[in-house]
């Protein structure tokens, strides 16, 4: 479906190291899969850029380190500069057969990095930038980003008797990198775990600066149970909320085209961050939904 | 095999013995998390075939691929419950912690 090379990643044959291991992340975390299961794909032998966010903050420990290859924490905004940086260094040590690989979250990427990412593109250089998108800013305690969805309710847009939440809808993070022509752009979601590790697997092959979008529930910030991330993950593809899409050679592709969309209530109202919303906000999501995908639809190819 | 491994804290003594611009060894754990836990996950051997869909699941690595099934590192699982929702042989199930 994604990877043009021979073998897909599957359960059976992904390496058996943990590279992120005994992290304190809280349980249930989808941030913290999608950052284990990136790590196990590209090896030790990966330069990892972490921007402030949960993943840095839950890791970087002293005396504890839970990464087991070099990691490094970057100022919020400036993800894309410190990758470019060490690419640079990389390359004039002589190294070979190596990653570098960014790590930063919804706010890190779509908000305060959205610069140094643009610049990134720009200078095209051969790295990879993941933002897995937990749809608020969550370490700092639950305020809203450029990611947040409609309805949210967050800290800094409460929901309650004069406010309904979040009156924005989610900024096309994945259409604004790929209006850059970046060789690989891809949205993921941490519910289709081995569709995600193709997905790096492919732009660790791909020359050239990669972009990889993952949804990644938080149950902190969601109002759902530790054991459900996964589950909401999938539902949410599942019924169109979010898409598995790739861009690559100019041309856009939809992975997964759900030939009917699952009744979206049961992911709206299982959730205690959407808990405020009537009928009227839902018709006003699936209305934004059904136009993010007759846009999608319009200028993708193969389907 | 690579994974953080746990390891006693080293009493620093001298001045040159602390890590130097801010920069510190790589895969060094101190502490456990299993005291997060209220909920323990058991495998029931017998329904488990082996598709390890909970070891790809798991979001802290604490589930070990073995020779039959899997085995659970009780000194890091959370106790989330991911692996028992992810199991389709409903193998995994959440006992309360005691």
């Amino acid at each position: 479906m994604t990877s043009e090379s021979t073998e897909r990643i599957n359960a059976e044959n992904i390496t058996e190291d943990e590279f992120f291991f005994g992290h304190k992340a809280c349980a249930g975390c989808g941030g913290s899969l999608a950052v284990r299961i990136a790590l196990k794909v590209l090896g030790e032998r990966t330069l990892l850029v972490e921007p402030a966010g949960c993943m840095s903050a839950v890791s970087f420990n002293y005396p504890q380190m839970s990464f087991s290859n070099n990691a490094i924490i970057s100022a919020f905004a400036g993800t894309g500069a410190v990758l470019s940086g060490l690419k640079a260094g990389a390359e004039v040590m002589g190294w070979k057969d190596y990653h570098v690989l960014g790590i930063a979250g919804d706010g890190g990427t779509a908000d305060i990095g959205l610069q140094a990412l643009s610049g990134l593109i720009d200078r095209n250089d051969d790295v990879i930038y993941l933002c897995y998108d937990n749809e608020a800013y969550m370490n700092t305690g639950i305020q809203k980003s450029g990611l947040t969805p409609f309805g949210t309710s967050t800290t800094t847009t409460p929901a309650g008797k004069k406010g309904k939440g979040n009156l924005k809808h989610k900024k096309n993070l994945f259409e604004i990198v790929a209006a850059h022509d970046i060789p690989y752009a891809a949205t993921a979601s941490i519910g289709y775990i081995e569709d995600f590790a193709n997905k790096i697997k492919r732009a660790s092959e791909v020359r050239g600066t990669s972009f990889i979008h993952v949804l990644a529930p938080c149950p902190t910030g969601w109002g759902i149970d530790t054991s459900e991330t996964v589950e909401v993950a999938r539902e949410v593809v599942d019924n169109g909320l979010w898409y598995l899409a790739e861009y690559y050679d100019g041309e856009y592709h939809i992975n997964r085209k759900p030939k009917e969309f699952k009744d979206i209530h049961s992911y709206i109202k299982r959730q205690g961050r959407f808990k405020h919303l009537d009928e009227e906000d839902i018709k006003e999501i699936i209305a934004q939904r059904d136009k993010t995908w007759k846009r999608l639809q319009q200028y993708s190819v193969g389907q | 095999m690579i994974k953080a491994r746990l390891t006693e804290r080293k009493k620093i003594r001298r001045l040159s013995e602390l890590p130097q611009g801010g920069s510190c060894t790589a895969g060094i754990l101190i502490e456990k998390n299993a005291g997060w836990r209220n909920k323990r996950p058991e495998v029931d051997p017998e329904k488990c075939v082996g598709c390890h869909q909970c070891y790809l699941y798991c979001p802290d690595g604490v589930i070990v691929k073995a020779q039959k099934g899997i085995v659970i590192d009780y000194d890091f699982c959370k106790g989330c419950g991911i692996c028992a929702k992810v199991c389709a042989l409903k193998a995994i199930t959440m006992e309360d912690e005691r």
